[in-house]
């Protein structure tokens, strides 16, 4: 199967290529054929390779080599895959989770006009992260990386009619470019130490030749961590993701949920080996999850958009595994990615079968009531819920229990890491079944007209079921990662940790169900009604960063409408332009004065060539 | 035996000069495109007489080979000038050159 490990990306690739030049000509029918088969043909070779990867006693990893992208001077990046556990991981999520949301959107999305573009822009993208994900080297990794960004830009701004729309895509495309030129620099800092931005060699090499904390391999993981905070929207740069909610959901769901924003996770763990060299980078990585996970589960506590609930719930739980990366636990990261995939996915998916069947409403004030009328997308959401929740023996508990473990077992800042993670796992039940109380039960608000069709019931209920066993999974990667130490689960701590969610449901129940405290109350206080606000907006940061950056820039731009710089060539120009305009004074077209004027001119020659005048 | 008189050099050197200056004159002063001619032929005729001159005094055929070499290019020149003047009264309708100045600035 090795020699046809080319196929992964290439056929979702040529998918794109024949729904792209076909232009939309194509019949529906046939654009959905083409665009699920990709996916579809794509995650059998995928199963197949997996499989005879897995079945080996020891799986050894292997590289493919397909050609020599450039020669430069001795810098080769080839465009060859690397297939490990965590590759194979990755590439399981992207065809698997991609499958059936391509499936889901066929349709989800069959009364838009540009359906063959929209499956154009997903084939390419899932051929991008494929990409993305196989490469043995960084640069072509960096390929994948921008190429998904485009893909994300482009389906972001899906209906382009709408100028927010537009905004939003610009949004993200610029803000996650911060992050792309960090990461750019870093690539250039490895390759001018290291030599190669092979992934392998470049990690013997630079475990060979950097000490622990060389200031130098600080540098390029806190560089590497840039490229990822943006991709993955953490702090400092998650601003980008609520607003990418303006896509169609299909596409949360697999870019801003599933895929494309766990790249960050992808690429720290892909390179762990160089972080492992930087504790303080490894710290910050952690510190950055904390802060993330629980500044983005406050936000989304207040939200009345159900996608942007959903999409804070997203940069959440991405913090948590930043946090798992930060204290080491690898494989509990790239755990908690799986099962996050399965879970959001299946609430993105659930979520978008309540806005088909409510005429595109979002707000979840204007629903309610809909768990008779909406059977499939209420237990959907339930078991969504639950396992975002980390309820015991759903997926999401296990992953985010050894994540929450290996935090307080991590050493120093174990504990303050762990009470974090464990503030954001209340925060986390408290919303997650705010929204499910809030939109399923109580009074129908509005009535929903048409149920989800078949095509979208079976992704939803194959999601649901993985949400509920994906915790049975093992992830293959322990030959990837250096082993982690057995976490104790027994005592106290563990039993906190397993019992904080709980704590959350019956808060959320209380309040959004029972009423027994009365909320109206405490958030029309002062101090609630600003704290409401406050976390509303997301702590001030789109704002702050308003004030600090876009409205200086803006500034500057008007001040220089008329570039100074141009000023002085349009000056040179100008100046030009007068001399030209006396000069053509002389041109007066009358024969008799250029006749006279030779004259003059060759007297002036003569008499200097006689030595009467000298110049 | 007649007795050869010889002109002196300086004597056809200065009728050459006073004809050029006529045929200069000529085309300075005047507007008529074929009296502008005129004054051309005779500007370069005035030229092959001083090279005649010169070349006569030097004892050299030099001379009357460039008098030969300006009677083509004045053959040349009437040719092209006088079609030119066809098409400047063609489209003008006049011969006077202050009027065919449209190509001023």
């Amino acid at each position: 199967m090795a020699d046809h490990a080319f196929l992964i990306p290439l056929i979702p690739f040529i998918g794109f290529l024949i729904l792209f030049c076909t232009l939309g000509n194509l019949p529906r029918y046939w654009v959905a054929v083409i665009g699920v088969g990709s996916i579809g043909s794509s995650a059998i070779v995928v199963a197949l390779l997996g499989i005879e990867f897995l079945s080996q006693k020891d799986p050894t990893p292997y590289a493919v080599h397909l050609y020599t992208w450039m020669n430069l001077a001795g810098f080769q990046p080839g465009v060859s895959f690397y297939i490990d556990g965590l590759t194979l991981t990755m590439m399981f999520v992207i065809t698997g989770i991609g499958l059936l949301i391509h499936v889901y959107s066929s349709l989800f999305m069959f009364e838009e006009e540009d359906y063959s573009r929209f499956f154009s822009y997903m084939n390419l993208f899932v051929a991008a992260m494929l990409v993305l994900v196989l490469a043995d080297n960084l640069l072509l990794l960096f390929l994948g990386w921008e190429g998904v960004g485009l893909c994300s830009y482009l389906l972001v701004g899906f209906w382009y009619q709408d100028s927010a729309n537009g905004m939003a895509a610009r949004k993200a495309f610029i803000v996650t470019r911060i992050g792309d030129t960090f990461m750019a620099l870093g690539l250039f800092l490895l390759y001018q130490h290291l030599g190669t931005l092979d992934i392998q060699p470049m990690m013997h090499v630079a475990t060979a030749s950097w000490a622990i904390g060389d200031p130098t391999v600080t540098l390029a993981c806190l560089l590497l961590v840039g490229g990822a905070v943006g991709k993955s929207a953490q702090l400092p740069l998650q601003t980008w993701l609520p607003d990418a909610m303006a896509g169609p959901t299909p596409v949360s769901a697999l870019i801003h949920a599933a895929t494309m924003v766990t790249a960050g996770v992808y690429l720290i763990a892909r390179t762990h080996e160089l972080f492992l060299l930087s504790p303080i980078a490894l710290n910050i990585v952690a510190l950055i999850g904390a802060a993330t996970l629980i500044m983005a589960a406050f936000t989304a506590m207040t939200q009345s958009d159900i996608k942007r609930i959903l999409a804070y719930s997203t940069i959440s739980q991405i913090g948590y595994m930043f946090l798992a990366l930060g204290v080491g636990a690898w494989a509990s990261g790239i755990f908690h990615l799986v099962t996050h995939a399965f879970f959001k996915a299946l609430l993105f998916l659930a979520a978008g079968a309540v806005i088909y069947s409510l005429h595109h409403e979002h707000n979840i004030f204007k629903m309610g009531g809909l768990r008779k009328k909406l059977p499939l997308a209420f237990w959907s959401f339930m078991i969504g819920s639950a396992a975002l929740a980390a309820l015991p023996f759903t997926s999401g508990f296990y992953s985010k229990d050894a994540i929450l473990l290996s935090a307080w077992e991590s050493g120093p800042m174990g504990p303050g890491l762990w009470a974090a993670g464990l503030l954001g796992a209340l925060l986390t039940a408290i919303y997650s079944f705010r929204l499910v109380f809030i939109v399923f039960f109580g009074a129908t608000q509005t009535e929903p007209d048409k149920p989800a069709g078949s095509v979208m019931a079976v992704p939803l209920l194959i999601l649901c079921l993985l949400s509920l066993l994906g915790g049975l999974l093992t992830v293959p990667v322990s030959q990837v990662f250096p082993p982690a130490t057995a976490l104790d689960h027994s005592g106290l701590i563990p039993a906190v940790t397993l019992a904080i969610p709980i704590l959350g449901v019956l808060i959320a129940w209380l309040i959004f169900l029972r009423r027994s405290v009365d909320l109206g109350a405490i958030t029309s206080s002062a101090v609630g009604k600003f704290l409401v606000t406050f976390w509303f907006r997301h702590w001030m940061m789109d704002s702050l960063y308003d004030r600090v950056f876009v409205k200086p820039y803006t500034f500057i731009t008007l001040a220089n409408r008329r570039d100074i710089i141009d000023s002085f060539y349009n000056g040179f120009a100008g100046a030009l332009r007068l001399l030209h305009d006396y000069a053509t004074l002389s041109q007066t077209g009358q024969l008799r004065t250029y006749a006279l004027v030779m004259l003059m001119g060759v007297v002036a020659l003569i008499a200097v060539f006689a030595g009467v005048i000298t110049p | 035996m007649t007795e050869v008189v010889v002109i002196p050099m300086e004597h056809g050197l200065l009728l050459a000069a006073i004809l050029f200056l006529i045929g200069l004159l000529g085309v300075m002063v005047r507007r008529n495109i074929l009296l502008i001619l005129m004054s051309l032929e005779i500007m370069l005729n005035a030229c092959g007489l001083a090279f005649i001159v010169v070349g006569a005094h030097w004892g050299q055929a030099d001379g009357q080979i460039m008098f030969m070499l300006i009677l083509a290019i004045a053959a040349a020149e009437v040719s092209v000038g006088l079609g030119m003047l066809l098409q400047v009264h063609i489209r003008i309708g006049t011969l006077d050159i202050d009027l065919a100045s449209r190509m001023r600035g």
